[in-house]
């Protein structure tokens, strides 16, 4: 356990945790309007909020919110005190920000290296990390984890999958961190390129997230790489990864002191008692730049307090069921279908008649938009109609963050193959894994 | 000069999918429509069909109730000597003027002469029109194709 409070008697931690909770309460109350305008618009004052059990009577944050004040609307601190700022995709066109002061890069590299903690990962490790680096806070955030633990690391990012294997093998990676579909792609090109996997390669442990994985998957990477499955948690809004971490035991162990979880009624907001399946929200207490109250992610879960074997007593949530809206997560980007429309719709003359495929490629995801040319759009010439093709995948690329393909079809080709009006047809899991 | 040689040509849009093309033959077939000329340009993913037919307005309406995507356009038709340099000699008469092809077909009209279709860009036809007929070429007029 990198960190005893892990284990802490509850009434400890929850102690600890009013004490945050009331701070960061004040300080968003009386540094960002947007806060103080809802808690009055409600009656709440500071002073109200004494325990954790108070946490239900404030207002809930969404993603609307950071959008509505984009970039910076929402920060406690002036800009002089932010080191780092992160951003997603948004969900039309503008993307979402975080900002951490160096303070909440303290924070982040404390619970990356709990996780890391969880396969005692230290001095004598290598760490390949193949999550993106960049905007995406997956690649830097296991990175710091890493470098917390005293492992060397491997910042190769994403891609470039044989050079990858090349690394991993000549470096003698012990820890892999990588979405799942990933450390299976690497896993079919090491067999297709005639490594084998359990002689040449040393992994034994990976850290994954960033997508859901079923149990097939999960059990696949154990199989291929001979490795401790370790599941990753997290979100940008919140901190990055390094929200939860999975523990040798298979229980994913949300990082409490730092953010505390609620899992509501998705429609009525009500609080469900634990071991009920809801919508889980967070709430920081830690963090300075971008503190959040309640903030809505989303996310269909399940928690549980009990003490676990691996000793931790801090809060067990079960691995995302799903989601409240319709985001989709596509080699572990979010993607809102709306950001699709929205591409299409700014680009004149371009029906906004279209329908999401969703597929696999091998073991990674391909997402394609089909869309309908009509008599308006249709310019006769091949040329005319590949440009608009291509103009359309470059503006998703910008937009999304992911490469996304185009293929123009006839009208009324999306209902006769659909049967009806639906935008979003996805082929993933009807597809299995290849064992 | 437009207005007396300009073509109706009919372009649809198909996607590379079995049996799209047979549909779009089928729907003219069923309204008695003779296609008189046709190209048809293809991408990897959808092709261009490209008609010139003996009533233009009745296919349009055939094939727009049977729902495919399709574009109007005036094209021209020279009519030339079905023999080695004649297609050159046009050529390079629309290139002396600085008019691009966008794109162009043919066929062979009866023993000793030869129809080539032209597609220019719109702005340009009636440029087009009057460099051909002033360098001797024989410009063919619709009643050719139509009924």
């Amino acid at each position: 356990m990198w960190n005893p409070i892990e284990g802490a008697p509850r009434e400890e931690l929850e102690k600890l945790q009013a004490k945050r909770l009331r701070d960061t309460v004040e300080r968003v109350y009386h540094l960002v309007p947007f806060y103080r305008k809802k808690f009055d618009e409600i009656g709440i004052k500071p002073a109200h909020i004494k325990s954790v059990g108070d946490l239900k009577d404030l207002p809930f944050t969404t993603k609307q919110d950071l959008r509505d004040h984009y970039p910076f609307g929402l920060f406690t601190v002036p800009m002089d005190q932010v080191v780092r700022i992160h951003s997603s995709s948004g969900t039309t066109g503008k993307p979402t920000v975080v900002g951490y002061t160096a303070y909440d890069m303290g924070v982040w590299k404390e619970v990356m290296a709990r996780t890391m903690s969880m396969m005692n990962v230290g001095p004598g490790d290598v760490v390949h990390n193949a999550y993106g680096y960049g905007l995406f806070t997956g690649g830097l955030g296991f990175h710091y984890g890493a470098e917390e633990v005293g492992a060397a690391v491997v910042p190769s990012s994403g891609g470039f999958t044989k050079r990858q294997l090349l690394l991993m093998k000549d470096f003698g990676a012990t820890v892999l961190c990588s979405t799942p579909s990933f450390a299976l792609h690497l896993a079919e090109v090491a067999r297709d390129e005639g490594y084998d996997l359990k002689k040449d390669f040393k992994i034994r442990a990976g850290f994954f997230g960033a997508e859901p994985a079923s149990e097939g998957l999960r059990n696949a990477l154990r199989d291929a790489w001979g490795l401790v499955y370790i599941e990753a948690y997290g979100l940008s809004e919140i901190i990055g990864p390094g929200v939860a971490s999975g523990c040798p035991y298979g229980n994913l162990h949300i990082f409490e002191d730092h953010f505390i979880p609620e899992v509501i009624d998705t429609d009525t907001g009500e609080v469900l008692p634990d071991g009920e399946e809801g919508e889980l929200v967070f709430t920081t207490v830690t963090k300075q730049a971008l503190p959040i109250i309640r903030y809505r992610t989303k996310d269909i879960t399940v928690l549980h307090r009990q003490p676990c074997k691996c000793g931790r007593t801090i809060t067990i949530m079960e691995s995302v069921k799903g989601r409240a809206d319709d985001m989709l997560i596509v080699n572990g980007v979010n993607v809102f279908p709306s950001q699709v429309e929205h591409v299409l719709t700014k680009l004149e003359g371009v029906t906004p008649n279209y329908v999401i495929v969703l597929d696999k490629k091998g073991v990674l995801d391909k997402l394609e938009v089909w869309v309908e040319v009509d008599d308006r759009t249709f310019a006769d010439g091949i040329g005319a109609l590949e440009s608009l093709k291509t103009k359309l995948q470059q503006e998703m690329l910008n937009d999304l963050y992911i490469n996304v393909r185009v293929k123009l079809v006839e009208p009324k080709t999306l209902e006769r193959s659909m049967g009806k009006a639906k935008r979003i047809i996805d082929k993933r899991e009807a597809e299995g894994l290849k064992s | 000069m437009i207005k007396k040689y300009g073509i109706k040509q009919l372009s649809i849009f198909l996607e590379n999918r079995k049996g799209r093309l047979l549909e779009v033959t089928e729907a003219l077939k069923d309204a008695s429509i003779n296609i008189r000329a046709l190209a048809l340009a293809e991408s990897a993913e959808f092709g261009i069909l490209r008609l010139v037919v003996n009533n233009p307005e009745k296919a349009k309406s055939v094939l727009s109730a049977s729902g495919f995507t399709l574009k109007e356009q005036d094209v021209f038709a020279v009519e030339v000597a079905d023999e080695p340099g004649s297609f050159y000699k046009v050529v390079k008469l629309l290139t002396e003027n600085d008019i691009n092809v966008d794109y162009t077909y043919a066929f062979v009209g009866d023993a000793k002469k030869a129809v080539l279709i032209f597609k220019v860009p719109s702005e340009m036809l009636a440029k087009a029109l009057e460099a051909l007929d002033k360098g001797g070429v024989t410009l063919v007029e619709p009643m050719f194709f139509y009924d």
